[in-house]
């Protein structure tokens, strides 16, 4: 166990090595500079932009000084915001993001699991085609349709709930979390039916009614490890799409989180808070999706990497 | 492989009792039809406009009503279906070929080769592609087929898996030693003997994949990053109906609905493949 | 089973949350006199010398002050960190009297040296400011920008502190809209202890614009900046006219998606907004919605050719597009918020500037000049494409043109849309053949647009270059009687429109929502509005 540990973290480092390299290479290759505004700016002082940033050194001596930096941990300055680095940047937004994260992640685990675990067992009926029903609808309607209607009912025609802001007003945090968590919870709720079927199918569990367990043991306690095995898999690449999803949450209810920094970043032709960004997402989603493979392989020794 | 033919209708006559993807099938087949047909059904030109009549409300001229610029909705809805589910198709279809390559010659010839080409598979898993993709379309403009490889290029990862998982399991199967033993080239082997069997899981992740693609196509136009305009996907008329939603409510609703139906047809058709094809899973 | 205990949870909290006293900022503002104010996109920075953009003049009007300000009620400038002035008889040397008890935020006096050392710092070139040319009408100025080797020094240049309190400056011309250039937040001045201290004078990445170190001479002080959520400023007590600042803090958020602060204002979270979605303006107007503000504003809108491209180096051609354009119909059809069609560059009424150019709708005329340029049937005009940055109001403009062109000079045109850096940047390499564009002015006065057109101007773009036009800009900036400079101007105007380099589609309005509890925010021309006459009151 310890050794795949180790395999795996010894790989995400050429791996982060090779996503900041392409991301280098790929963003100088973008029309458009940083330095480019409605007013245009005279060669001269384009020339001194350029100095003052480095950018007028050659590309291969500004990769490596760019590596050299962020082995020390430093991602260079933001060029958009004079006076920020691109690490104290990433460290404003990351709490928040990660804060959404969490809140949509609870969201979507407690709704998902409880649905998909209670359809599992109410098979076939109402308990069952109700929550699989709304689930699809998860599925189907995009964070972005989602979101604004859910500001459109609860914010603005019933007046419940802020719609915009975090931290800003009591309650503003409830729309954007549910947003993101929604989607998830419907993926979860059909992971976790599908895991608990299968489960619940099999000769361990039909020894344990056979013996007498009151059903709510056998499912806490024989049948959720194992069946909730899907769930935890999908842990991994559900951290990934709550990046994506971030985006477009924060884009929608003006959250000041690390997703919006990138988008913004990247139409503003920012070089180094693209670059900061996406090695630190990679490096987030390399993390998780190692946390995640861990916890499957504690919870089913036997499943390997079969796929 | 009268094996197979068995399999097969069984298979199909399973499908055909499931009414939810029976629906679903039929729903694709009625969006597919309309878009293939869209430029004679349509009442108007996608890209008409009609600046003194601007957004109106469903109408006997305007089933659908209109937007901002006087452009008919129910036109744009039709030639939209055009775009995603073109994007939807063909994004897949990147994904399917390489995917299913990948994975074949993994699955087969399996110890160094295999090892080798399921490591980049797993490393290339842990990439932050959507932040890729949206470089690749800041920086490149937003190009249709760019957009088709950039997303097919996301998707054929989970497709390798499956279909490597697969000819493993094949691999040792009788007729598949019968045919190695007869000295069948590896690319027949592939072709007529291997690829037949792998159709039905194949042809059920991709049908799910279909509206994984969509999501994420109209995701981009969210973002300003999808198709261009005067064309619209309908994931750019979701973006236009999510501004105007209180105004014009009806430019949001309809757009929101044959989308959503959409994937829900498509969602439940694959459920029903898979579940047509793999009985344990389903629920008798 | 858990499920169902949760949802009667959850609908109580609904319930709870509803009935509580829901108190909005809009509301407690009026006690705490907290103004809450829409910025549009997060600010750059605080470094006059450095930014660029309005949300940064925004904040920056509150922070720091230049020798003038900008009459809330329009007309000439009043004082600002200079309490009077003189100006010579040739119009060329301005002598500034500074407010005799002007104070930066920690107290230290303010000084015409801090001026002296303020204007070098956005001369020096590897500063790399961008607006260093408002400062150009300066003796020298230019001069010392653009050296490459430093060997000029900044005593060449013509601004002297004459003492403590009086600052003397020598200009080329007797530019007589100097004063105005003076609102322009580069020629601001900057804290010289506090810029040293966390940098050299070129240093862009200097910590010294972070809350806590900042130092300015404005009548708000920086207090928090938390990125891309909440900027607070707080009422400067050193100021030199604190007595008549009546706002304790400004709140201002970096909202940018106008939809949402469309709603955040509704919802009474702001004050005031920095623009208004374009399909509420019809709405807004139609129901006659008290907080909605239309103001004029000094700005054109308008599409460049290039006149390189082999098909548009004809005027007659860029003519014919330009007569076969129905502006009133893009105003009352496209934009449809009170924007004013433009029939000529500056827009008019600009401190009392009225251009004589006309542009008619005849499309007839348009086909005629088209066939003369030698276009027909036989030889069809090709195909036309027009650039725009991605925006949906850029969109519609062009789609409505896109169509008028097509129908009254049968021209097939394509529309590319780029996003915004995309769009600069092949602008500025001349890779379009038409190009949407706009222009705010500077300052109130013509030449901010004139200007523009002349050759070799940086924001030109367009290729053309007359000389007798540029003779005539030059020429009307040496003269000191306003309807002398005024004739000069309107003649070049009418060479500008004889040639059509660039078609004037509409003069720009400024469109907001202000909270009916505000008091002293005045429509201005050039949408400056000082903080200090902001006061709330409802009525």
């Amino acid at each position: 166990m310890i050794r795949i540990i180790l395999k795996r973290i010894l790989l995400a480092i050429p791996v982060l090595l090779a996503v900041a390299t392409i991301t280098f290479f790929l963003i100088k290759q973008a029309p458009g500079g940083p330095f480019d505004a409605e007013k245009a700016v005279s060669p001269q002082v384009l020339k001194n932009l350029n100095a003052a940033y480095n950018l007028d050194a050659s590309q291969w001596e500004q990769y490596t000084d760019y590596m050299t930096g962020i082995v020390q941990g430093d991602f260079g300055p933001s060029f958009r915001y004079p006076g920020r680095s691109v690490t104290e940047m990433i460290l404003t937004g990351l709490p928040i993001t990660f804060e959404l994260a969490i809140y949509a992640i609870l969201i979507a685990l407690v709704i998902g699991v409880f649905s998909g675990v209670l359809a599992a067992l109410k098979r076939n009926t109402a308990l069952d085609f109700i929550p699989m029903a709304i689930a699809m609808i998860g599925i189907c309607v995009p964070t972005f349709l989602m979101g604004p209607l859910l500001v459109l009912i609860f914010g603005i025609n019933l007046e419940l709930l802020p719609v915009s802001g975090w931290n800003q007003i009591p309650g503003d945090k409830i729309l954007p979390s549910l947003t993101l968590g929604f989607a998830y919870a419907a993926y979860i709720a059909r992971l976790s039916r599908g895991g608990m079927l299968e489960v619940l199918n099999q000769d361990f569990i039909r020894t344990a009614r056979a013996k007498g367990l009151s059903e709510s043991s056998i499912v806490i306690k024989h049948a959720m490890q194992g069946g909730l095995l899907p769930v935890v898999s999908f842990l991994g690449p559900a951290i990934a799409g709550l990046l994506a999803g971030s985006f477009v949450v924060e884009t929608i209810f003006q959250i000041p989180g690390l997703g919006r920094f990138y988008v913004e970043a990247a139409f503003n032709r920012d070089y180094t808070m693209i670059l900061g960004t996406t090695i630190f997402f990679s490096a987030m989603i390399v993390f998780f999706n190692l946390m995640s493979d861990i916890a499957a392989l504690w919870l089913n020794p036997r499943s390997r990497d079969e796929s | 492989m009268s094996n197979n033919s068995s399999l097969w209708s069984d298979a199909v006559s399973r499908l055909i009792k499931n009414k939810a993807a029976m629906v679903g099938a039929i729903i694709l087949f009625v969006l597919i039809l309309c878009a293939i047909f869209a430029p004679y059904i349509a009442p108007y030109s996608y890209s008409f406009q009609n600046l003194d009549l601007g957004a109106s409300p469903p109408s006997s001229e305007h089933l659908l009503g209109t937007d901002i610029l006087g452009r008919d909705l129910l036109s744009r809805i039709l030639y939209g279906a055009r775009i995603s589910l073109m994007v939807g198709f063909v994004a897949t279809g990147v994904a399917l070929v390489i995917g299913v390559s990948w994975g074949i010659v993994a699955g087969y010839f399996g110890g160094r080769i295999d090892s080798i080409m399921m490591r980049i598979v797993d490393v290339l898993y842990g990439l932050p592609f959507i932040i890729f993709i949206i470089l690749l379309m800041v920086i490149f403009g937003r190009n249709l087929w760019l957009l088709f490889g950039a997303i097919g290029a996301v998707e054929w990862l989970t497709m390798a898996r499956i279909v490597r998982g697969q000819v493993m399991s094949l691999k040792n199967q009788e007729f598949v030693l019968a045919a190695k033993a007869m000295g069948v080239s590896n690319l027949t082997m592939f072709r007529r003997h291997l690829l037949p069997n792998i159709l039905g899981p194949i042809a059920v992740y991709a049908t799910l994949t279909i509206p994984q693609v969509m999501l994420l196509e109209s995701f981009l136009s969210f973002l300003g990053l999808g198709i261009q305009p005067p064309m619209s996907s309908w994931g750019t008329l979701i973006k236009d109906g999510v501004e105007s939603m209180e105004e014009f409510s009806w430019l949001l609703i309809y757009p929101g609905i044959t989308f959503t139906i959409t994937l829900f047809a498509l969602n439940f058709f694959g459920d029903g493949l898979r579940d047509a094809l793999d009985p344990k899973t389903s629920d008798n | 089973m858990k499920k169902f205990h949760v949802l009667p949870i959850i609908c109580s909290l609904f319930f709870i949350y509803s009935c509580s006293e829901n108190i909005s900022p809009v509301d407690s503002g009026l006690e705490d006199k907290i103004f809450h104010f829409g910025n549009g996109t997060e600010p750059q920075g605080i470094d006059p010398h450095i930014v660029t953009g309005v949300p940064e003049h925004h904040l920056l009007i509150g922070l720091c002050e230049g020798l003038t300000t900008a009459n809330p009620k329009g007309g000439s400038s009043i004082a600002g960190a200079a309490e009077s002035w003189d100006i010579s008889e040739d119009g060329k040397t301005y002598t500034f009297y500074l407010q005799k008890n002007g104070r930066w935020s920690n107290g230290d006096q303010l000084t015409a040296h801090d001026f002296v050392w303020s204007w070098k710092r956005l001369l020096t070139p590897s500063l790399g400011a961008q607006y260093p040319d408002m400062l150009y009408y300066v003796v020298g100025a230019e001069e010392y920008h653009t050296q490459s080797n430093s060997k000029i020094s900044f005593d060449t240049v013509g601004v002297k502190a004459l003492d403590d309190l009086t600052l003397q400056v020598t200009l080329n011309e007797p530019t007589p809209f100097f004063l105005g250039l003076l609102s322009h937040y580069s020629t601001w001045p900057v804290h010289k202890d506090t810029v040293l201290k966390h940098g050299s004078i070129d240093d862009r990445n200097g910590e010294w614009t972070r809350p806590g170190n900042f130092v300015c001479n404005g009548a708000f002080n920086l207090k928090t900046w938390e990125l891309n959520n909440k900027i607070v400023v707080e009422k400067n007590p050193m100021y030199w006219d604190a007595s008549t600042v009546q706002l304790n803090e400004i709140h201002y958020y970096p909202v940018s998606n106008v939809m949402t602060e469309d709603r955040m204002f509704r919802s009474g979270q702001l004050h005031v907004t920095s623009t208004l979605p374009s399909q509420k303006c019809p709405v807004y107007i139609e129901e006659q919605n008290p907080n909605l503000r239309i103001d004029p504003y000094m700005g054109t809108y308008f599409y460049r050719f290039n006149t390189n491209n082999p098909a548009l180096v004809d005027p007659s051609v860029r003519k014919a597009l330009a007569y076969s354009i129905n502006r009133t119909q893009i105003v009352e059809k496209v934009t449809k918020c009170g924007q004013i069609p433009a029939y000529s560059f500056t827009p008019p009424g600009s401190n009392g500037y009225e251009p004589d150019t006309a542009i008619p709708y005849d499309p007839e005329l348009g086909l005629k000049l088209l066939k003369e340029a030698g276009y027909d049937e036989n030889n069809p005009f090709p195909k036309l494409e027009i650039l725009f940055n991605t925006n949906e109001d850029h969109r519609k403009v062009a789609l409505a043109i896109q169509q008028m062109w097509q129908q009254n000079l049968g021209i097939e045109v394509e529309l590319v849309n780029q996003d915004w850096k995309v769009y600069l940047n092949r602008e500025m390499i001349g890779d379009f053949q038409v190009s949407r564009a706009g222009w705010i002015g500077d300052y109130e006065d013509p030449n901010t647009f004139l200007d523009l057109l002349r050759p070799n101007r940086g924001n030109n773009k367009t290729g053309w270059g007359n000389p007798e036009y540029d003779r005539l800009v030059q020429l009307a900036n040496t003269k000191v009687d306003q309807t002398e400079r005024y004739e000069l101007l309107k003649q070049a105007e009418r060479i500008l429109i004889d040639e059509m380099p660039i078609i004037p589609l509409y003069t720009y309005v400024r469109v907001y929502q202000l909270s009916g509890d505000v008091k002293g925010y005045y429509p201005n021309y050039l949408d400056h509005h000082h903080p200090k006459y902001f006061y709330l009151e409802r009525d």
